[in-house]
């Protein structure tokens, strides 16, 4: 039986960047993918920041097959019958090289398996990986299909429940705290039909989100990003409130009110839905990172738990691939000393201290305990809703001065929670 | 699930190749766990439901391979794996 230098498992970002990393050094990779091609089990919410992963591929994102380049930021706080909109342009979103992508993944990576094969990188798809061979306290390689795959170093880029994580004693069983759900819609729209409605001339893209009632007032919410002939339309929501009975309606149920919004029934009016996906995302953040190696393996990208929901941005792409990148350098590295060790590949854990990756997640760390403040998501909207709504009513009689209105919402209790809420906000 | 979701349409969009033996299972005598229950709702294609017997019964058609059940459930009344290589949901969009 042949043997690898290294087995990636997955054709998602983290394995094909740590694939497309390893190319040309000489090494023997294999990629498997258990997917009919690559990209066939992935899904996004549909949106890359290039920025901290260009200088790692270089040249690579000016040929790829990206949506739209996002020029129009938006994010709305939904109350109950009315919402708030804050809406973000600006000439350096317009600038090349252009910061941020919406992008469909079956497509884009598909695409990059292709870049990562023409260099000599074997992707093999439609392969389950059932299990790790292990031998004397290390990973030897991978059974699949029935046989035995034997290499130097495995990396463990199945995504973000990460079965090979867990049996490698990387990480425990998942559980509900650290991920969400995500459903998502791909709606199909006629280009021109696009730009007019978002306003966007050629291919600028836009990006919103939308908070508050979306999720009944949990931490999460909807997003919306145009690409090239479609939208990319969802909802997100931590798990634990998915599964609660006190959520009033399921979470299909919540992307289906959504759409129902007048807010964006307009927006995808004449639009045909052409897939429905669900995933789940990894939550946790900095505080359960999986072990980031071990003997002869290694887990990068979902699988290692590199995400993070900040609120306005949720990002996991652009750490999938720089991680990827990292595991490569490490093992190539490790190749160079000639052990495989968890000592030697956990160079990957330092490149990734110094990288945006881990600074990012340590950095934004208290992130999901500021964000799990109901206040934020329940009460908010519907008081900064309730305080436009009286001021842009104009009464049958006389319209009540500005100031006394103003303090009917804003109380000195309520600024007192507002004043509590922004020293939590100081923690991020 | 609500009447205003036709899950069953949403999939309809959706590829899948055929998987020949379903890929997660209720473990026999589970049928009742309360552990299962939270997969009713939280199951993004409707694909858990119960029955008058109070059974919690999977559908497996339309299985999105998300990981919600396993995640909600465990693996102590779920029998859950992957579907074998090619088989299963294949995204065109993702």
């Amino acid at each position: 039986m042949d043997k690898f230098d290294v087995i990636i498992v997955g054709a998602g970002l983290a394995g094909l960047g740590a694939a497309y990393t390893l190319a040309g050094s000489g090494l023997d990779v294999l990629v498997l993918e258990r997917g009919d091609y690559p990209g066939a089990k992935n899904v996004t919410g549909g949106r890359l920041y290039v920025n901290p992963v260009r200088d790692l591929f270089p040249g690579l994102f000016e040929r790829a097959p990206l949506e739209r380049f996002i020029t129009h930021e938006g994010i709305s706080l939904m109350a109950k019958g009315r919402s708030v909109t804050f809406r973000y342009s600006g000439n350096e979103l317009r600038a090349e090289p252009h910061q941020s992508f919406s992008i469909l993944r079956s497509k884009f990576d598909r695409w990059l398996a292709e870049r990562v094969e023409e260099q000599g990188v074997a992707v093999l798809p439609k392969v389950r990986v059932e299990g790790l061979i292990k031998d004397k306290g290390a990973i030897r390689g991978v059974m699949a299909g029935g046989d035995d795959l034997r290499a130097d170093v495995v990396i463990a880029c199945d995504g973000a429940l990460s079965l090979l994580s867990e049996k490698a004693g990387l990480r425990s069983p998942a559980s509900p705290q650290s991920f969400a759900l995500g459903v998502k819609e791909v709606i199909t729209l006629d280009p021109g039909v696009i730009n007019e409605r978002f306003h966007l001339e050629g291919n600028e893209g836009a990006a919103y989100l939308y908070a508050g009632d979306v999720t009944q007032g949990k931490f999460g919410g909807g997003f919306l990003y145009t690409n090239k002939e479609s939208l990319s339309l969802g909802v997100v929501i931590g798990i634990k409130d998915a599964m609660d009975p006190k959520l009033p309606v399921e979470v299909p149920v919540l992307l289906e009110a959504f759409k129902g919004r007048p807010e964006i029934s307009p927006l995808i009016r004449g639009g045909n839905t052409t897939e429905y996906s669900a995933h789940i995302i990894p939550e946790g953040g900095f505080k359960s990172l999986a072990n980031l190696c071990g003997n002869g393996i290694l887990a990068a990208g979902d699988a290692a738990g590199l995400a993070l929901n900040i609120g306005f941005t949720v990002r996991g792409m652009e750490y999938a691939l720089a991680s990827g990148y990292f595991a490569a350098r490490a093992i190539l590295n490790a190749k160079e000393v000639g052990n495989f060790s968890s000592e030697t590949l956990g160079v990957y854990r330092k490149l990734l201290e110094e990288s945006f990756v881990l600074q990012d997640l340590k950095n934004f760390q208290e992130s999901l305990a500021v964000f799990g403040n109901p206040r934020l998501f329940a009460h908010y909207p519907e008081m900064i809703g309730n305080l436009l709504s009286e001021i842009y009513t104009i009464p049958a009689g006389p319209k009540e001065r500005l100031y006394p209105t103003l303090r009917k919402h804003l109380t000195l209790g309520e600024l007192w929670n507002i004043f509590v809420d922004l020293r939590d906000v100081m923690k991020i | 699930m609500s009447d205003i979701v036709d899950l069953k349409t949403k999939l309809g969009f959706d590829v899948f190749k055929p998987v020949g033996e379903p890929h997660i299972k209720i473990i026999r005598g589970m049928e009742k766990d309360p552990r299962l229950k939270p997969a009713i709702r939280a199951c993004p294609a409707g694909l858990y439901s119960e029955n008058e017997e109070g059974e919690v019964v999977l559908t497996i058609d339309g299985c999105l391979e998300c990981g919600t059940c396993r995640l909600v459930c465990g693996t102590e009344v779920l029998d859950w794996n992957y579907p074998p290589g090619g088989t299963g949901v294949q995204y065109r969009f993702g």
